[in-house]
């Protein structure tokens, strides 16, 4: 049986609810640290082709922000957090209170990349510790890791343990905006969960949903 | 997995740990790319085998596939780039060596079929986007930060 037939629609609510709760109290802390109104989208759970999953975030050759982080413990997975660059420079900026710091162009300031760091740091922690109260699973976020590159080159490397099972990946995608700029396409910040594919089974039975009829 | 004849390009976007294996045949101009994500089938677990996403497998049946559409086995040669490690880590386990892991696997599985590599561009920790042109033979590597090489 294709690893992606036993989902039901039930299993994506739970996934999508999953989000909302994550990706809620990172809002709540992205929204303490700049001080500011974060809009939050209502999360989408989607089950894409690995092309399809770097449309999300802009197509392969866009150039973005990432954090990322392994999520080790006992539902093991990944988990980015995308920014684009104008978005990534003023985040900083804000945090920083220096309006000259600016990801426009290599190299980048060390102070400015630690502090994007931190960011996500702080949003990705904030995410899994509200996942692992609802679940009561222990989650523990690895270090994270920030690069600015291609989505496709940043994005494959959290598919490598989707691709040993299957050419798609179930991917729980919330989008976040500041409340006082236009939201385009292009200013989205993006969490992207990735459980590994032996993880949903544990994540359903620990809120009681009985996976895989 | 793809195959072109010139005057057309082929290219891919946006490697990262994934390796991207262009094999031609300059004078039949004609030349197939592979993105590779995994270094070898037996990783697969479970399910239908993709196989142009494995270097044992995607290289194997490139070759197949280029002798098919009229290539000659004596004239391939192939030019690899990516593999590159897009996020440092403190513990290096093996997933996250996957770059120079696929980057091993293709060498040795271009070695064993005897096609000599021309040109390669791999490792490093920035992503690239790849173009060939079967014409020229030239591999364009553009990264965000170092611009366009060529091979």
């Amino acid at each position: 049986m294709n690893f992606l037939d036993q989902f039901t629609s039930i299993h994506l609510d739970v996934l999508k609810e999953i989000g909302n709760i994550g990706a809620g109290n990172a809002a709540t802390a992205l929204s303490s640290l700049l001080n500011k109104k974060v809009d939050m989208k209502v999360p989408d759970v989607r089950i894409v082709s690995f092309n399809e999953m770097m449309e999300l975030a802009g197509g392969p050759d866009n150039v973005v922000a990432s954090v990322f982080l392994r999520i080790e413990g006992d539902a093991p997975g990944s988990m980015f957090f995308i920014l684009s660059l104008q978005q990534a420079s003023r985040f900083i900026q804000q945090m920083l209170g220096d309006s000259s710091l600016s990801l426009d162009n290599p190299p980048y300031d060390e102070m400015a990349l630690s502090a994007l760091q931190e960011l996500g740091n702080i949003l990705s922690g904030s995410y899994l510790s509200s996942l692992s109260d609802f679940t009561k699973l222990d989650l523990y976020p690895s270090v994270p890791a920030l690069s600015i590159d291609m989505v496709g080159a940043l994005i494959s490397f959290g598919l490598i343990e989707f691709s040993q099972v299957s050419d798609y990946a179930i991917v729980i995608d919330t989008a976040l905006n500041e409340d006082d700029h236009h939201p385009t396409e292009s200013v989205k910040g993006h969490f992207f969960l990735l459980p590994d594919p032996d993880s949903f089974e544990i994540i359903f039975r620990s809120l009681g949903v009985s996976s895989y009829e | 997995m793809n195959m072109v004849k010139a005057p057309d390009l082929i290219r891919t976007s946006g490697l990262g740990s994934c390796v991207g294996v262009v094999i031609y045949d300059q004078v039949k101009e004609l030349a197939g790319l592979a993105h590779i994500m995994l270094p070898d089938s037996s990783l697969a677990k479970g399910g239908l085998l993709n196989i142009a996403k494995f270097a044992d497998t995607a290289v194997k049946e490139l070759v197949n596939q280029l002798i098919q559409n009229g290539s000659r086995t004596y004239a391939l040669k192939a030019k690899i780039a990516g593999g590159a490690q897009m996020f440092q880590f403190a513990n290096s386990s093996d997933l996250m060596r996957i770059g120079p892991r696929n980057v091993e696997a293709v060498k040795h599985e271009l070695a064993s079929l005897k096609i000599p590599i021309l040109g390669e561009d791999v490792g490093g920790n920035s992503g690239r986007t790849i173009e060939f042109n079967p014409k020229t033979c030239i591999l364009k590597i553009r990264t965000v930060n170092k611009g366009i090489s060529e091979l």
